[in-house]
């Protein structure tokens, strides 16, 4: 059992079996063991030969050193991985957003500054580089958020929040997508529900992530309903959508990285094929779980559970 | 480079080495009014701050000369710029950043990429009042 944890361990870091620490520990554990035994054997039968048994022991505590030589070095050879990323996801994210958010603001700039003195069709333009700049900015995002998952540390940061609260406030931000598609949204939200113990900023990827596929892939005049309520020991969230569905096929997919289902291509809905796939792992990391039941054509229900408790 | 010399106006500065940035959020802040100061690397910003005491300071991180980390801390140590706002706007969003910058004195902390150039004015102005 114990070592085939470690073998699936050492899998996960990608590295070979002989530079991984988990193993080599292993190994270390039974070179003692064996010396132990080997030392004792070959001691009582050759007692009287002391340069035979000080040389055994020599060549013993060298075997032992240079494991332990090796352990500590591919110790270090993780480090220095995690640090490479680390270092990657910031220079992507300075680097990368920068020269995007120049483009953002300047488009910005000219249409707040000059509705006026620009022609209509050259506003329509702006708002279309406006557009794919965004998805550009909204892409970059997410991959940061993907590499980031795999650091234990992501999760760490939590405090005591209202998740009615943050639900309240995507709402507010998505009123104008609403209001375009002339969605009909349903809010039934129990009252004085406890707070949970997660990141703000992550639970606020999720829920805006579950409310904006619930929007982009509605039909126009369709319906959304949401729900927020006590289930037990957990608050269980659920909103249900008229939109275009999840093909039968392609259910077993959509919480994989980059996955789009056939018919949102079809429909031609922008999106990443990250949203679920992120939603997915920060509500797992927050100790609850997802699910779905969608019919094509017809709608999707989305619902997770999070627990209240630390 | 000034935008606008209304001296009655609140005068923010802005520590920013991105051009483009300054003239969009600069400009705009000075079309509602304000009267915007601007630098384009840290050292510049930091003698800006001591000689024009703004109402407000606009800081990137990563800034040539000196980086935004080191301009708050000589802030907050000047007892003459110690009790102006900063507002630190980058691209960086590592939470030891955030953390550190919070700690060093900072007012709040916002991601650029984020905001649209609306959202950030708005905030400012709260910022401002």
């Amino acid at each position: 059992m114990i070592s085939f944890k470690i073998f699936s361990e050492c899998k996960k870091y990608k590295i070979p079996l002989w530079q991984c620490p988990q193993f080599l520990f292993l190994i270390l554990g039974l070179v003692i063991i064996f010396s132990i035994i080997f030392t004792y054997l070959i001691g009582a039968k050759y007692i009287q030969d002391l340069a035979t048994l000080t040389l055994l022991i020599c060549f013993l505590t060298i075997v032992l050193f240079i494991l332990a030589f090796s352990i500590v070095n591919s110790f270090e050879n993780l480090l220095s991985v995690s640090r490479l990323k680390s270092e990657f996801i910031e220079i992507v994210s300075h680097s990368l957003r920068t020269p995007l958010t120049n483009l953002n603001w300047t488009i910005d700039f000219f249409l707040t500054k000059n509705p006026n003195k620009i022609e209509k069709e050259q506003i329509e333009q702006l708002r279309f580089l406006k557009e794919s700049s965004k998805r550009m900015e909204d892409l970059i995002s997410k991959l940061l958020i993907v590499s980031r998952l795999e650091d234990p540390t992501f999760f760490q940061s939590k405090e005591e929040i209202s998740i009615e609260e943050i639900l309240n406030d995507i709402i507010q931000k998505a009123k104008d997508k609403i209001e375009k598609l002339k969605l009909n949204l349903e809010l039934k939200i129990q009252k004085d529900l406890p707070k949970i113990f997660a990141n703000p900023f992550y639970l606020k990827i999720v829920l805006e992530s579950l409310l904006d596929n619930a929007i982009c892939y509605n039909k126009e005049s369709g319906k959304i309903e949401i729900e927020l309520e006590k289930k037990g020991k957990n608050i269980y969230f659920e909103i249900k959508d008229t939109g275009v569905g999840i093909p039968k096929e392609d259910q077993k997919y959509i919480f994989q990285k980059f996955f789009r289902s056939e018919n949102i291509a079809k429909f031609q809905i922008p999106g990443t094929g990250l949203s679920l796939f992120i939603t997915k792992k920060i509500i797992e990391n927050l100790g609850g779980k997802i699910g779905f039941e969608s019919i094509e054509n017809k709608g999707s229900r989305f619902w997770f559970l999070i627990p209240t408790k630390k | 480079m000034v935008f606008n010399t209304n001296k009655k106006m609140k005068k923010i500065l802005i520590i920013e080495d991105e051009m483009a940035l300054q003239e969009s959020l600069g400009g705009l802040l000075s079309e509602k009014g304000y009267q915007v100061i601007s630098a384009l690397d840290g050292e510049t910003g930091l003698n800006l701050a001591k000689k024009e005491n703004p109402d407000l300071i606009l800081l990137d991180l990563i800034l040539p000369k000196m980086s935004g980390f080191e301009v708050l801390e000589e802030l907050k140590k000047d007892l003459k710029t110690k009790e102006i706002p900063v507002i630190v706007l980058t691209n960086l969003e590592g939470i030891g950043d955030v953390e550190k910058v919070i700690a060093l004195g900072a007012k709040s902390y916002l991601v650029k990429a984020e905001y649209t150039l609306e959202e950030v004015v708005e905030k400012i102005e709260k910022a401002l009042k």
